[in-house]
């Protein structure tokens, strides 16, 4: 047996240990868990040769031996490794190894505003509402959101209520815990916005230990019609930290979505997105920032999907690969028959900066209607040799030119970051993680 | 002759040859410029003038293949583009690059400070720095608003000419090569632009000024003008040379001989 096939037995052999400690549970998510456990069973950790995984190898990730997470909720350190906004600014929550815990130990948070509750507890109160929130998961296409739904277990559901509009952001920590071996925890986070509602939710994944570790996060939105919402994805896991996300995304009529995921450390991420346009006039702003180092991936693929008529979607997405560094963009738009009126950009540009940076970039369209007006290309550059010179002339040493210009580089995507407060607190954050990646 | 002839010179240039994407543009230049003089360099498109800036502000892709280029008596071609910045040299771009994503005001205190940092100077914070930058401006005309906007991105022709005389003054070099600085300016512009240069014109401060044009030397008035035409300076005189080749055009230096060249 080679090292994808043992390892998917030992996360199942992790699964049959878990669902039989659960005990007696609401039929609903266990039959859930299970649907979870089959797909991955069927699926198992992918190889490169299906077409989606080929640049990216698992190996490593197959041959850690991972146990699961078993989160301490008396830890204190997590919540105060998050980026720290300010109370006015954000509201925050965290989720320790995939568990539930409010930053001042509350679990469901004031009626008025945005409401923020852990998974566990709307599964014992409401089974039947956790159970139609939980099962629309695409575990058919993605193993990991089923491996992650077979854990299913605890996480986050922010739902903001119809209309609701709250100043405040929701700033939803996602740690995985230090331990002395490696553990793999399954985060999962569900967005609820009803009609009109506004919310600018920021998810922060951090790991505490410099070891070896797997977060497998999985994140769905339901954006009603009308409703706005801003997510901002935050990694910034360690060297030896394996991330893979997946991002599922249903855009009702007139709703719009924005998103911002920045890829700023770890061993290996991988991100699946995924927006549905399901109602007309629905509009989507996909923005990344992927940052590889010396053996490192960043790996991206999104998925739009313009099922009807008049909706938008704005891609652009941003690499920048250090020398010994492989970054992976694959975008697919998908503008269906009916779809009509459809506009849609997606772009990616990289930065490579060494002879042995990697990056494979492959924007796609799929149009199969006529009266459409979508736009696609990748480019892949260097730094601009006029504006080192230019730094240079002006007593700027060139190692700090070449920063100055790999951190402008950067700035289209940052600078549309939602929140004032989150794009100064992430400055030295990317700062920390673009030092030292200049090659030669 | 000059009395920059009788000075220890602060930029001098011996029989330089350089090349640049395989063929020599400089072919045997001579030049010597002494402390806090103004020098024209004139010559038709295409002569060499921007190489010779280049080759004194380090454009890696410009090579000294032959002569020496010293400055303050030390072999420049030995330094670094930063280095040579640091020493006092500046040069103000006949196109000023545009760097998205790098704010101008950010721009212009990390170059002030990487040269403080050299002279052991501390650093300026953001609010020293604004002060200095506000005092700058003023020289030359400069709109607050172009701060905020990133490096000459979008910026008009004037806009970026004076921007590069902002950085002047902020850099305070010893020697300041202006490369067509008067090129694409309004008559206002040239005029604010010129003031700014005349500012900062010092007994320690020499300047080399290539331009095409007399207009602007009615306000910055050289010591000496030199013409150059076929990679080398083949005459040099005084403001009144300008006067000259303004009436009658670059042909008739170009049948002159080479004798009357000012000798190296
Ligand atoms: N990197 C290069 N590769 C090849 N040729 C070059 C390079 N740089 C300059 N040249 C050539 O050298 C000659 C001199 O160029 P330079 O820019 O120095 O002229 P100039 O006197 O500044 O002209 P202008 O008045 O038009 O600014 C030109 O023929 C130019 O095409
Ligand atoms: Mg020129």
């Amino acid at each position: 047996m080679n090292a994808l096939a043992i390892a998917r037995d030992r996360h199942l052999a992790d699964y049959e240990g878990f669902a039989a400690r659960l005990g007696k549970e609401p039929a609903l998510v266990a039959a859930i868990r299970q649907q979870g456990a089959r797909a991955f069973r069927r699926q198992g950790l992918p190889s490169r040769k299906l077409e989606n995984w080929r640049y990216t190898n698992l190996g490593p990730l197959a041959k850690l031996q991972l146990g699961p997470a078993s989160p301490n909720l008396q830890s204190p350190a997590t919540a105060s490794a998050g980026l720290s906004l300010g109370d006015s600014v954000a509201r925050r929550f965290t989720l320790h190894d995939g568990r539930f815990a409010a930053d001042r130990e509350t679990d469901v948070t004031q009626d008025e505003g945005v409401e923020v509750q852990g998974l566990a507890r709307l599964r014992r109160t409401a089974p039947e509402q956790a159970a139609r929130l939980l099962s629309n998961t695409p575990i058919d296409e993605h193993p990991f959101a089923a491996l992650n739904t077979a854990f299913l277990d605890d996480g986050a559901l922010v739902r903001a209520p119809r209309g609701i509009f709250d100043e405040r952001a929701i700033q939803l920590v996602v740690a995985a815990g230090a331990y002395p071996d490696p553990r793999v925890s399954h985060p999962r986070v569900l967005v609820v916005a009803e009609p009109m509602s506004h919310l600018t939710l920021i998810l922060d994944f951090l790991n505490e230990g410099d070891g070896p570790g797997f977060t497998n996060a999985v994140t769905e939105l339901h954006l009603a019609e009308d409703a706005v919402v801003q997510l901002v994805i935050l990694q910034r896991e360690r060297a030896q930290h394996f991330h893979i996300g997946g991002v599922f995304v249903h855009q009702e009529r007139g709703s719009r979505f924005s998103c911002h995921t920045l890829s700023l450390g770890g061993a290996l991420v991988r991100n699946d997105l995924s927006v549905q346009l399901a109602g007309e006039g629905a509009v989507s702003r996909l923005r990344g920032l992927f940052v590889a180092r010396e053996g490192t991936v960043a790996d991206n693929h999104t998925r739009v999907d313009h099922a009807v008529p008049h909706c938008e979607s704005h891609e652009l997405y941003k690499g920048i690969i250090g020398e010994g560094g492989r970054g992976v963009f694959h975008g697919h738009v998908i503008v269906q028959p009916d779809a009509q009126q459809t506009l849609a950009e997606q772009h990616n540009l990289n930065l490579l900066l060494g002879e042995k940076a990697e990056i494979d970039s492959r924007p796609q369209l799929e149009i199969n209607a006529d009266d459409v007006r979508c736009s696609h290309g990748s480019t892949i550059g260097q730094l601009d040799a006029e504006a080192l010179f230019y730094l240079q002339s002006r007593a700027i040493d060139e190692s700090g030119a070449r920063e100055i210009l790999t951190r402008a580089f950067a700035e289209e995507i940052l600078a549309e970051l939602p929140i004032p407060e989150l794009r100064t607190s992430l400055e030295p954050v990317v700062a920390a993680e673009l030092a030292g990646l200049q090659g030669n | 002759m000059a009395k920059g002839a009788t000075k220890t010179p602060i930029l001098e240039l011996r029989d330089v040859h350089a090349e640049a994407g395989g063929t020599e543009i400089l072919a045997g230049l001579s030049l010597r410029v002494g402390a806090g003089e103004v020098h024209a360099v004139m010559g038709p498109n295409g002569s060499g003038k921007s190489t010779l800036a280049n080759v004194l502000a380090g454009r890696p892709s410009v090579h000294v293949t032959e002569g020496e280029v010293l400055f303050d008596g030390q072999d420049l071609t030995a330094l670094s583009p930063e280095e040579r910045a640091r020493e006092g040299i500046f040069l103000a771009f006949q196109y000023p690059v545009e760097i998205p994503g790098v704010a101008n005001m950010v721009f212009l205190k990390t170059a002030a400070n990487a040269l403080r940092k050299h002279r052991g100077e501390p650093e300026l914070d953001a609010m020293d720095f604004l002060a200095l930058l506000r005092d700058k401006a003023k020289l030359v005309d400069m709109d607050d608003k172009l701060m905020q906007r990133a490096v000459n991105e979008g910026f008009s022709g004037g806009e970026k000419k004076r921007n590069e005389i902002l950085q002047m003054a902020i850099l305070e070099p010893r020697l300041a090569v202006l490369d067509e600085t008067d090129s694409g300016l309004d008559i206002d512009a040239l005029r604010s632009v010129a003031d700014g240069v005349n500012s900062l014109r010092n007994a320690d401060r020499s300047m080399l000024v290539i331009t095409h044009y007399q207009r602007l030397l009615d306000h910055i008035e050289p010591d000496h003008v030199h013409v150059l035409a076929g990679g080398r300076i083949v005459r040099s005189g005084g403001k009144e040379l300008a006067l000259e080749l303004e009436e009658r055009g670059y042909g008739w230096i170009e049948n002159t001989t080479a004798q009357e060249a000012r000798p190296g």
